[in-house]
């Protein structure tokens, strides 16, 4: 059996060193690849790193942890199973409750040790059961039965993600209204773009790239903020960083990564749907 | 005139409307029993029949009541006018409170009612009617007198009375008002995930270092302590204010570790002025809440006190991610609670002699700056100490 590895992401040290030392006590073979403190850490180390599990605190500066876990599900390379990912709070505010924890756990700080028990037993559980069916020789993760039961458990953790990033999105109840004409000023001009000629939105830095079929601009806003001023049931999100005019896609052609290829109407980029957002893309 | 409330909701007619409507069932009430008294008092004094001395009671109590109404309505459309010529926006004025417009309105009814109610009673009664001031006999002399004061005195009797209805109903929004502040004070102290957090390194330190979790768990409770008794004493020493919000960093500085750098300048000379109850603590809590805990590598928050002739300038200042960062963040959930319930402590303290500015730090690290005067001699504090003591 391969050695078990962990990436820690929380950003009070104090608990990040006390999950390490109630970790190690009760589940001894882990070695913590990466203690972090922030999202975007998180990220990196783990992508870099390719643990088995990540333990991510929901509320860190930077990306949250719900958002490093989008990212990792987008970004995470072939071929390696999906982390197994464990959140981490003080406040259920996500209902993370109601999930069922075969995909995705969850801890309520503070954490106390039968909680920790419970939630290492499942772990190891789930990891033992990634590579002991079919006996796949160590360190060959992505041989053919395993990568099958890795799929399952891979759309089934894609599936909490997704709802999970439903209930953080901005609540309904302040919706602020919807958008008309984006303004995109460049020097003292501003241009008025209706965002009914949007083909797509993309994230750029802190800015905002609007791609008109004519031309582009860039707004001074983040992506975050944007989403919820347009008309979800006409700009679909599929991709953390893209959003696109759905009258505007002609063509959507699912990749062997599970990624989507889109073709667009009008104009001659390609965009790419994630993983977690595949299923926007099915035939009727 | 309906129209023209109902366009606007906040003009002097919707007011006194309103007020109208709020009156309705208590003058149904009172007016037909007054005018079966008076009829039964001028019965006795002037005789005729009772049933036409009713009727001509049951009149000018209508007559008043109706040209009662008709001049305060007539005051209060007035009001808007003027307010509209003057370009100003509209206000109910003090037709909301509904002592407004009662003495002229009270006198035109005095004036008009009895001989108007005179003339109704004369025509339903099928007498011919006389002119609107006619004194010629004795008993109509009497009937406008007794009618002319009994107005007066029912005019000023309802008045009063409703005034203290409407400062008994004030009072009763004002403490429903500061019961719910205190609440949502005490909520957004309590703010879970600050307590679970707190919690949980404190569970650590129990294992790691039983010392410092002493210390740890001592500024808990002092912290839980001048929450829960905030309402109790509305105003302590500047001194005991600061040790409050060191109590708040103390637990923040131990969860956040090497990202936050805390000050706190107190002058001596300053110590014992006397500040609304934890005033600071929840400025504190938003430079560490929305401007450092969301930047990667934290920083520093400064807490000074500075006194500038009259006034007493507090100072609450972070070097985090700056105010338009913070205000797009998307947790925006409550996030300036703190900054409008100190804004509305200050302001029914002190009026506008407080003030309290938000705003971008102009220096290169960056951040907000929160400054907060105040006077330094603060009778309205004491005031407000002894109101709060004597139940």
């Amino acid at each position: 059996m391969t050695t078990p590895t962990a990436l820690i992401a929380e950003d009070e040290p104090l608990l990040a060193a006390g999950l390490r030392a109630d970790l190690a006590a009760l589940w001894p073979e882990l070695v913590v690849a990466a203690l972090v403190g922030d999202g975007a850490s998180a990220l990196t180390q783990a992508l870099a790193l390719l643990p088995q599990v990540c333990f991510l605190d929901i509320r860190m500066p930077g990306l949250t942890g719900l958002e490093a876990a989008q990212a990792l599900a987008e970004d995470w390379p072939e071929g390696v199973p999906f982390p197994l990912l464990v959140f981490v709070t003080a406040y259920d505010q996500y209902a993370l409750a109601a999930f069922d924890a075969q995909a995705v756990d969850y801890l309520v700080k503070p954490v106390d040790r039968p909680r920790l028990q419970a939630c290492v037993s499942r772990l190891q559980m789930r990891l033992a059961d990634r590579q002991a069916p079919f006996g796949s020789p160590p360190g060959h993760p992505a041989s053919k039965p395993t990568a099958s039961a890795a799929d399952d458990s891979l759309a089934q953790t894609m599936n909490q993600l997704r709802a999970l990033l439903g209930a953080a999105a901005p609540g309904a109840g302040e919706r602020p209204p919807l958008l008309d004409v984006v303004q995109a000023q460049v020097g003292s001009l501003v241009h008025l773009v209706p965002v009914a000629e949007v083909i797509y939105f993309e994230a750029a830095d802190k800015y905002v790239r609007v791609v008109t079929a004519e031309r582009e601009h860039l707004i001074r806003i983040s992506l975050r903020e944007l989403l919820p001023q347009l008309d979800p049931q006409r700009f679909w999100q599929i991709h953390r960083g893209t959003v696109v005019q759905a009258r505007c896609v002609s063509t959507a052609r699912r990749e062997e990564s599970g990624r989507v290829t889109l073709t667009l109407a009008g104009h001659r980029d390609k965009l790419t749907a994630s993983r977690l957002y595949a299923h926007l893309f099915k035939g009727m | 005139m309906k129209d023209a409330a109902q366009n606007d909701p906040h003009s002097a007619l919707a007011a006194a409307l309103h007020r109208w409507r709020r009156r309705l069932p208590r003058t149904m009430l009172i007016l037909p029993a007054v005018c079966l008294a008076i009829a039964a008092l001028l019965w006795t004094l002037s005789g005729g029949g009772f049933a036409n001395q009713l009727v001509y009671s049951l009149s000018i109590g209508l007559c008043c009541n109706v040209v009662n109404d008709l001049a305060w309505f007539l005051q209060a459309w007035g009001h808007d006018r003027l307010r509209r010529l003057r370009r100003l926006p509209p206000s109910a004025g003090p037709f909301a409170s509904g002592w407004a417009g009662v003495v002229p309105a009270a006198l035109v009814c005095v004036l008009l009612g009895p001989p108007l109610g005179q003339v109704l009673a004369h025509s339903l009664l099928g007498f011919n009617p006389p002119s609107l001031f006619d004194l010629g006999s004795k008993s109509a002399r009497v009937t406008l007198v007794v009618s002319a004061l009994a107005t007066l005195l029912l005019v000023l009797l309802l008045s009063a009375a409703e005034r203290v209805s409407t400062a008994r109903a004030e009072a009763e929004a004002a403490q429903r008002q500061a019961a719910e502040n205190q609440l949502r004070l005490l909520q957004s102290q309590l703010e879970p995930h600050m307590l679970f957090n707190t919690l949980a390194n404190l569970r650590v330190l129990i294992g790691m270092d039983p010392a410092r979790a002493q210390a740890m768990l001592d500024r808990l409770i002092a912290f839980l302590r001048a929450t829960l008794n905030a309402s109790r004493s509305p105003q302590h020493s500047l001194a005991t204010e600061f040790e409050r919000v060191a109590d708040y960093l103390a637990l923040m500085d131990v969860r956040m570790g090497a990202r936050l750098h805390t000050q706190l300048n107190l002058p001596d000379a300053l110590r014992d002025l006397p500040v609304p109850t934890l005033l600071l603590q929840p400025l504190v809590e938003n430079a560490i809440k929305h401007g450092l805990e969301p930047k990667v590598q934290g920083g520093r928050v400064e807490v000074s006190a500075q006194r500038e002739a009259d006034t007493l300038v507090l100072i609450v200042r972070d070097t985090g991610i700056g105010l338009s960062a913070a205000a797009s963040a998307a947790h925006a959930e409550g996030s300036h609670f703190g900054l409008a319930q100190a804004r509305e402590r200050l302001t029914t303290l002190f009026g506008s002699r407080a003030t309290l500015v938000i705003e971008d730090a102009a220096d290169a690290e960056g951040g907000v700056l929160v400054t907060l005067r105040m006077p330094v001699n603060n009778a309205a504090i004491a005031a407000t100490a002894r109101a709060a003591r004597t139940p």
